[in-house]
Formats: C-alpha cells, structure tokens, sequence
C-alpha cells in the first residue's frame, strides 16, 4: 500500500495525523449458506477531529462496518486485514484489550436511544459504572464533576442527574447518550444513524452537536446514515459504500458537487428535497452478500455499466480533488485508463439479467 | 414528570386500595362455587347419624334456611371480621385450624420458595446466558423434569433415597414427638417458637424435618423459575441496552449481572407472584404425602368429612394469602422498575 500522505498540520497547528487508519479490513457473518461478506476490503483513514460520513443503501455493510471497527461484532462473525487506532494493530489486541478500550479510546452512538439506557438504572449509575470500569480509583466527587460537566455541554440540567431514563424524551436520550459516550473523551466514535428514530427539529439538534464535538473533545466520528443532507452539513470526507466495499470517498463537498461513481450520483439524485419534482431511485436492490455479482457489484444495476464492469473488478484510484473512487467508467471519464473497443462497448441489456441471477 | 421517589407511596396507596374490591370478588367467587355444588353441605357431613328434625335444627343454626343473599351478606360480614365460622364435623372454629396449623404451612412454603429460587435463579441465568451449550440443555432437561414429575413421586423418591443413604433421616412430620412436647407453642409457628425458646436442638430437629417436603415441592418450583429466568435472560441478553452497555467497555460479568439479569428479573417477580396459588396446592399434596401437620391436611380431611364451613373458611383464607400476596409483588416490581410506578 502506497502510503497516504497528509497535512501534518492545519492552520491552528495541531497534530492532524490519523487516529484510525483501515486497509483492506474485511468483516464477515458465518451463516447456514456460507459467510456474509458484510465489509469486503475496506480502506480509509481518519484524522483527529476530523468527521468523515458513510452513506449507502440498508444492508450495505455500513453499521457492520461501524461495528466491526469497535470489535463490537456477534458470536460468529470475523475480522480480517489491517486496522490501526493511534498506531496500534487492533486486529492482534486480545479481545481484553480490545474491550479496555472500548468506552475509553473508541465510543459508539447508537440509532435508537429510547432503547439503549439500563431502564432500571438512574442517569448518575450509568455515568459513575462507565467512568469506575475505566478508573477504578476515581472519587465520587470526581465522577459527579465529569458527568455533570459533559451534561452541561449536552444541554441536559444537573438536576436531572438522578433521574431514570424513561422520564426523558426521545432527543434528550440520545443527548444523553451522547455524554456517556463522550465523557470518557473518547479519540475515536462511531455514530450509527444517530438521528433516524428522531424527528427533523432534534435531528438539527443532534447534527448540530456532533458537528461541534472537534471543538470541545477533538473526537474523530465516524456518522454512518443515509440521509445525505446530514453529511453535507456535518462531515469533512464522506464514503459511499456499496455491497460491502466504499465505492468512492472524498471531500464532502466535492463528492456532491463532482460525484466520480454512478452509484454515488444515484444516490444524490435520489434525495428528496422541497424542490424534487420527480422521485428518482436505483433500479434493483442492493446484492445478496453471501454471493455478490462478480467483478463491480453495482453493474447489474448500473446505467453506465460496459462490458469490462461484469468482468474485472476496478482498481481503486485517485481521481483528483481529494477524492478516490473504484469505477472503470470514471476511469475512462478521468482519461486514467484506456479500454479496447470491445472492453468500453455498454453492457447489453439481456447480460444484466443474467448478471443478476448469478 | 414528578420525581420517581414521590411516586412510590402513592403508588402504594393505590395498589393497597384495590385490595378491598379484589377480596369482594374472590369471596364472591368462592361463596358461589360452594353454593354451586350439589347435595345438602348438613346431611353430607352428618347425614345418617342424626334423625330429620336435628338436620333441620343443624341448618336452622348454620342459617342454611335464609335466603342466599341474606346468607352472602352474612358471610362477607363474617370474613370481615376474620370470623371463618365453625366445622360442622368437630365444631371447631376455622380461625382456630389455622392459627394452629397455619405456621406448618407457612414454614414449609417459605422453605419450598427458598429452595426453588437458590436453584432455579442461578441455573436459569447459566442456561439463558450459555444458551444452546451442553450446560443449557442438561438445566433445561433438568427444569422439565422437576416440573412435569408429580410432586408425591418426587416426594416417594425422596423418602426412599434418603432412607437408603441417611438412616434416621426424618421423612415424615414437621418435628420429633420429644421436640412437640419441649417446644410450648406461641406463635404456632414451630420453628419460630423453638428458635424463641433458645432450644438449639429442637430448632436442628425441626429444620431436618423441613429438608425433604422443602426440596419436593422447591423442585417443582424451580422447573418453573429456571426456564422463566432463561428465556427472560436471552430476551434481556440481545437488549439494545446490553449492547450499549458492551460498547462502553463493561465488563461482560457485570453486563450480564446488573443489565441482563436484573431486567429478567422484573417479569419473574410477577409471574413467581402468581405462582403462589400453584404452591398453595402443592403444599397439599405435599403436605399428604409427608404426613404434614398443615392446613393443607387439614383441608383434605375436611374436603372427605364434606364439611362444608370447613373447607368454605379455609379456601376463603387461602384466597385471602394469595390477594395479599398479589399485592405485595406489585410493590416489589414497583421498589425494582422505577417505570411501574407512574
């Protein structure tokens, strides 16, 4: 792997190597028909502070991702290939070590709120249990200033501290989950479509504070949705992920200005806002990942689809900008590559079909 | 959104006010089953040894001969005032029946609930969290066995088991004559009274008695309680507050202790509640089978003599346990699940 180079500094002069760096990171479920390869060759890296969003249709591989990158996987399932957290190789931790640093170094945000606080247990027994299995030596006094402090910043009144979790409402639990993720300062989180379950007025609350995290905690997040306007308002990179692999990453911006890969330009075609007119969407369904389509898994469903995409997988390539996308037909726009007649004539219609029962 | 402290006593209040209509419809209910069954309650307990107009005397001062309704009020007014009435049979007064045998019973429930918990709650928290393993199918078979096996056959096996490994170990009544005759009753609660007197061996003597009729009928409670608790622990085990819990690095012992298990736990509260009927009835076959000095053998000669005021005061007493006993759990799930109480 050639390696990546970066600003080593930004205009405030802080240290902005990466936190985490993927390569090539694979995850898998086993099941009764053969494994489901969820993540299939994975690879990007995030900076300190830095927000990167991950978008992609249900059942892409982005929350396994997500999930995968924490250790936070189900009996069965399996990593492989390589992931670094400040330089360390996460993949030969022992899981005791891996589970030391989860809720310390890397913190996870979850999609339903209502759903995910102990029912039985106050707001302070959450924070005081989070903050003793980190430190085991911490003062009570301690733990109430750490709690109270992060809830402040969340917006949450110290005199809810004792509270239980049902006398809050839906965007107040995920606020509060919010600080329980962050009052270990955590380097490194995953968001998983944090605002989904909430309506669009504490959804802009939500985004809202996540945006300001680098401000306060210098924490790296990792927004996984699959609502687009989120990342444009919140993320600096966003990837868009397809049957397992990112299909294109970028600069936020100039993926959505200058989209490299025809799924990436489905996507945004296919967001509504108050000026669509018309409804756009992706014909077909995302693959089975047990047996995806050979080659690019997106060309039976793509309108730029030539012969070479059933055949050969693309080659991940820099395509200017920022930006690095796997799409042969982008490769050919961005004149990278040169295909013989035969590679570069559109995939016939019966093909797709076939393509799709293989 | 009042202060979930401040909520309980009311709560409380509330649940100790419905305890008056829910006692009116189970005296309801057991006064109508009664008057339900055939056949006249004075000439089937003591038909045969006394002539026509002595019967008619009998139900004269029974108040057989009223209407049903003034016999219903009179009735409800009785329980009210803890009168149960007397035996027809032996004249004796039902109050006195249980509060002389009433602590035999109480003593032997109380043991069968302890035993079944002390083997059912940890089994069924092994079995949920290593579920499908060798260990979940052998609590599970275990769980199956203690329930389906009827509780004379256990208690048989028992005896036969014991008599064969421990000679001398008692397997029958709830004490030795000579710690009858020691121990001057009280309370009427036997072992209360001896552990009162400060008799360390007549205390001993009664608690080996307890051993055997304890683990039979605690056995078939614990079959119950192991697969209530292990369904519940794998229902709270895929919680998203378990995963949650898991992605702030707590540690998988204190995940399953104070987050699985101790949201299992909240419908197993109530559903033990209501398996204390279920022990009422066991503790009578239990009871029988161990020649127990309790109400349930008081029952089952009553119920064969067809004393019909007998066995009227003692269901109604055997409802009143379980309406009191209903609500006590309430106020536990309350104390446990702060989400109750609103």
């Amino acid at each position: 792997m050639t390696p990546i180079e970066l600003e080593e500094q930004d205009a405030t002069g802080v240290d902005r190597g990466p936190v985490l760096e993927a390569r090539d990171l694979r995850v898998w479920y086993g099941t009764d028909r053969g494994p489901v390869r969820a993540v299939d060759g994975v690879s990007f890296e995030l900076r300190r502070g830095e927000i990167l969003g991950l978008v992609g249709e249900s059942g892409c591989g982005k929350s396994t991702l997500g999930r995968g990158l924490l250790g936070l996987l189900p009996d069965g399932a399996a990593r492989d290939g390589e992931l670094r957290f400040q330089g360390r190789d996460m993949l030969a931790l022992k899981p005791r070590e891996q589970h030391a640093l989860r809720g310390r170094d890397l913190g996870m945000i979850f999609q339903e709120p209502l759903t995910r606080l102990n029912p039985l247990m106050r707001i302070s027994e959450h924070f005081s249990e989070t903050l003793r299995t980190h430190d085991k030596s911490i003062s009570k006094a301690e733990i109430e200033r750490r709690s109270l402090d992060v809830l402040r910043v969340m917006g949450i009144p110290p005199t809810r501290f004792r509270a239980y979790p049902h006398e809050f409402s839906g965007g107040m639990r995920q606020r509060l989950m919010i600080a329980l993720t962050l009052v270990m300062r955590p380097a490194f989180v995953v968001a998983d479509e944090p605002t989904t379950a909430l309506d669009v007025l504490v959804e802009a609350q939500i985004i809202r504070i996540l945006h300001d995290l680098r401000r306060e905690y210098d924490t790296s997040l990792l927004l996984i949705t699959h609502n687009l306007g989120i990342i444009a308002e919140a993320c600096d990179r966003v990837a868009v992920m397809y049957a397992g692999e990112i299909v294109e990453i970028g600069e936020a911006r100039e993926v959505f200005s200058r989209p490299r890969h025809p799924y990436t330009r489905e996507l945004l075609r296919s967001t509504i806002s108050l000026r669509t007119t018309g409804l756009n969407y992706i014909e077909g369904a995302p693959p089975d990942l047990v047996d995806p389509p050979p080659a690019c898994r997106f060309h039976p469903r793509c309108p730029d689809a030539m012969n070479v995409c059933a055949q050969r997988h693309p080659v991940d390539r820099d395509h200017g900008a920022g930006t690095r996308a796997a799409c042969w037909a982008a490769d050919v726009a961005q004149g990278l590559v040169k295909l013989d007649d035969r590679e570069a004539a559109p995939l016939p219609r019966g093909e797709i079909s076939v393509a799709d029962e293989a | 959104m009042s202060s979930a402290s401040g909520s309980l006593p009311r709560y409380i209040l509330v649940r100790l006010a419905l305890v008056l209509p829910m006692m009116w419809v189970l005296l309801t209910v057991v006064f109508i089953l009664l008057r339900v069954a055939p056949g006249d309650p004075v000439s089937a307990a003591v038909g045969g040894k006394l002539n026509q107009e002595a019967l008619d005397a009998r139900r004269a001062t029974l108040g057989l001969d009223r209407p049903l309704i003034t016999q219903y009020l009179d009735y409800l007014g009785n329980v009210a005032h803890l009168d149960f009435g007397k035996t027809i049979s032996d004249n004796r007064p039902v109050l006195d029946i249980i509060k002389d045998q009433g602590g035999a019973t109480l003593t032997l429930t109380l043991g069968a609930f302890l035993v079944a918990m002390v083997i059912g709650l940890p089994l069924g928290r092994l079995a949920g969290r290593y579920r499908d393993t060798s260990a979940d199918a052998a609590i599970r078979v275990f769980g199956v066995v203690t329930y389906a096996a009827p509780i004379f056959w256990t208690g048989i096996m028992f005896v036969l088991l014991v008599v064969k490994l421990f000679p001398g170990w008692p397997t029958n009544d709830i004490a030795s004559v000579v710690t009858k005759f020691e121990v001057t009753p009280k309370s009427h609660i036997l072992l209360f009274d001896a552990a009162l007197e400060g008799n360390g061996s007549a205390v001993s003597d009664i608690l080996k008695h307890h051993v055997l009729p304890c683990l039979t009928l605690g056995l078939l409670l614990s079959g119950v309680i192991i697969r209530l608790v292990r369904i519940n622990v794998i229902q709270a085990m895929k919680g998203d507050y378990v995963e949650a819990a898991r992605a702030r690095g707590i540690s998988e012992r204190r995940v399953v202790r104070y987050h699985a298990f101790r949201n299992a736990l909240v419908p197993v509260i109530t559903v033990i509640g209501l398996q204390v009927a279920i022990t009422l009835s066991g503790a009578l076959v239990t009871e029988r089978t161990f020649n127990w000095p309790g109400l349930g053998t008081e029952l089952i000669q009553y119920v064969t003599a067809r004393d019909y005021i007998a066995v009227q005061g003692l269901v109604t007493f055997f409802a009143l346990i379980v309406v009191v006993v209903s609500v006590f759990v309430d106020i536990l799930t309350a104390l446990v699940d702060p989400r109750v109480r609103y």
